[in-house]
């Protein structure tokens, strides 16, 4: 037994004409969250169906928990969760019914399974709701149910496919928590997602995937290095000063050898190595008498960690990848 | 590594599926609205010149072969229901957990047998408000809807596996219906083979409707029935032998 939850090596995958997986290689520590972080149709919800033994690769390896996803599918079944990009529950049956049944899939008594269900109904703040029929939920209400069916058995491995897209900020901080208090119960998270913010904040380990290769792997920090920290946007209120705007950052991110960047709607961006540099900043726009209405630090969008990475856009690549899988 | 199908996970999906039926009430028209419609007209527009004028002897004919005619025609439901049913997340769950591949598919067959139930129950009430009665005993007669039961559900798989292979749920439809229809038509439901030319007789003889609608007959008026039950059971067999691992295979790579 290694310490390793999941292991893959070399994985590929085409869907007809269509390279989904051209060789992913992906390890995740017991106990620890690793965060797949790509675009729309690189590859992540393929290699998390593959992981989940949903679908079968063409070629390379992977274990779970120490199983063979392909020729020991039923063991690996039994100790993973999976909680998909489209929430994966029952409109038809209630909140209650759709737990129990999960539970007895799993052969728990019929006891047991409604008391896990009760539980787990109320972890996710869906007492009230727990004898709707599912249609009748919100969409963060479903994708809460749709994670609490995940873990039903407890699995001690447990993919997220994307889990915050289209959740609200609040319910997007709501499930970070979950994710934390399942890794501090032991469990092994594999988490997909589109924003770096997001890998930052859970994940130990980050891959990032374009067009079904890893073309990065490091730790939250590591990969914060080379794509540059935090972004620091200040956006003038007149734009006849956007010019002398950009001088002043300039003088700011000589320092460090980089230029500022104009987004084309007359915000500014610098990168920033932390957020000392923000007195001076401020002080410096101040004295140059320079109005802003926007003056905001953030991590790189998924974009700009592609920008360093591969030198060209990610927008464009979209491949027809999620929808096919 | 093969998970075997276990009757308590098969039961928990066919009680899922019982709650999405009832979610559903227009899914029993064909199993309450449709016996009624077939018996009476049937009974009453043919009954005449086919019964050689009386009606009453023409419906002890009939009711057993439609019987078999309607609840072949319910397995149609089965697979437009599974066809649009496994694009749903809800199939991803079901593989990602540790029970059999087919245990899905078995739930929703087995979830069908309430259908099948009320199949039996509503044109055996009706057969009897417009007449109809049994010659042999209580037990002939539940062995005969019994027998009737046992073909849908083998017949099912027919359904399951044109579901999962179809593009469309209407589809689904379509196939089924030309399946059916060649078959309940070409066999003794309606009229005795005797009057049918020799080439058809031949295609009526083997049609496994054909088998069914006499077993039922023999054991609901009285007849040598076990022969025609023996074959029964013989096309019941097949039926699953062949379709049961075509429709699962369709499943697994329909995943």
């Amino acid at each position: 037994m290694t310490d390793l939850a999941i292991e893959a090596t070399g994985l590929t995958k085409s869907f007809g004409q269509t390279k989904a997986l051209a060789g992913v290689d992906l390890a995740a520590r017991r106990g620890t969250v690793l965060g797949v972080l790509g675009p729309n149709g690189a590859g992540k919800t393929t290699a998390v169906r593959i992981l989940a033994t949903l679908l079968r690769a063409d070629g390379g390896t992977a274990r779970v928990n120490g199983f063979d996803v392909r020729t020991q599918a039923a063991k690996v079944r039994e100790s993973i969760g999976l909680t998909g990009q489209f929430a994966s529950v029952d409109d038809d049956l209630t909140g209650t019914q759709n737990l129990v049944m999960i539970g007895q899939l799993l052969d728990l008594p019929k006891k047991a399974a409604q008391v896990r269900a009760a539980e787990l109904l109320e972890w996710f703040e869906l007492t009230e709701a727990a004898g709707k029929q599912a249609k009748n939920y919100s969409g963060g209400m479903r994708r809460r149910l749709d994670l609490a069916a995940s873990l039903v058995g407890r699995p001690s491995v447990i993919f997220l496919d994307e889990p915050t897209t289209g959740l609200d900020p609040a319910k997007r901080e709501d499930m970070w928590d979950v994710v934390r208090s399942l890794v501090s119960d032991g469990s092994t998270v594999l988490l997909t997602t589109q924003y770096l913010d997001e890998a930052d904040a859970l994940a130990d380990e980050i891959i990032v995937i374009d067009h079904g290769r890893v073309i990065a792997h490091d730790t939250p920090h590591g990969l914060k290095r080379v794509v540059g920290g935090q972004r620091l946007t200040v956006h003038p209120i007149d734009p006849a000063r956007y010019d002398d705007l950009v001088t002043v950052l300039d003088e700011i991110a000589q320092a460090d050898g980089r230029a500022p960047e104009g987004d084309g709607r007359g915000s500014v961006t610098i990168q920033v190595d932390s957020d000392e540099v923000l007195p001076d900043v401020v002080a410096r726009v101040r004295a140059a008498g320079i109005a802003v209405d926007e003056f905001s630090l953030h991590l790189p969008s998924l974009d700009e960690v592609f920008f360093t990475l591969t030198g060209t856009r990610s927008g464009q690549s979209h491949v027809a990848e999620e929808i096919l899988s | 590594m093969k998970k075997r199908i276990n009757p308590r996970h098969a039961l928990v999906l066919a009680k899922r599926n019982l709650i999405k039926l009832v979610h559903t009430p227009e899914q029993f028209i064909d199993v309450t609205l449709q016996p009624v419609i077939f018996l009476v007209l049937f009974t009453y527009v043919f009954g005449g010149a086919l019964g050689g004028g009386s009606q009453h002897s023409y419906l002890e004919f009939l009711l057993p072969g439609l019987l078999g005619q309607t609840i072949a025609m319910t397995s149609i439901t089965i697979g437009q229901n599974l066809h649009a049913d496994i694009d749903k997340g809800v199939f991803d769950r079901f593989r990602s957990l540790p029970i059999g591949r087919a245990v899905p598919l078995v739930g929703a067959v087995l979830a069908e047998f309430i259908r099948y139930a009320i199949v039996c129950a509503v044109t055996m009430a009706i057969g009897y408000l417009i007449g109809f009665r049994i010659a042999t005993g209580p037990l002939e007669l539940l062995a005969g809807l019994g027998l009737a039961i046992c073909f849908a559900a083998s017949f099912a798989w027919v359904s399951v596996f044109v579901g999962m292979t179809v593009r469309s749920a209407g589809a689904v439809q379509g196939v089924m219906f030309l399946l059916i229809f060649p078959l309940s038509f070409g066999s003794n439901t309606f009229v005795r083979v005797t009057t049918m030319p020799g080439w058809l007789q031949a295609f009526v003889n083997v049609n496994p409707l054909s088998h069914l609608v006499s077993a039922v007959r023999d054991l609901m008026l009285g007849g040598p029935a076990g022969p025609q039950i023996g074959w029964t059971f013989v096309w019941c067999a097949g039926l699953l032998a062949v379709f049961f691992p075509l429709a699962l295979r369709a499943y697994i790579r329909r995943a």
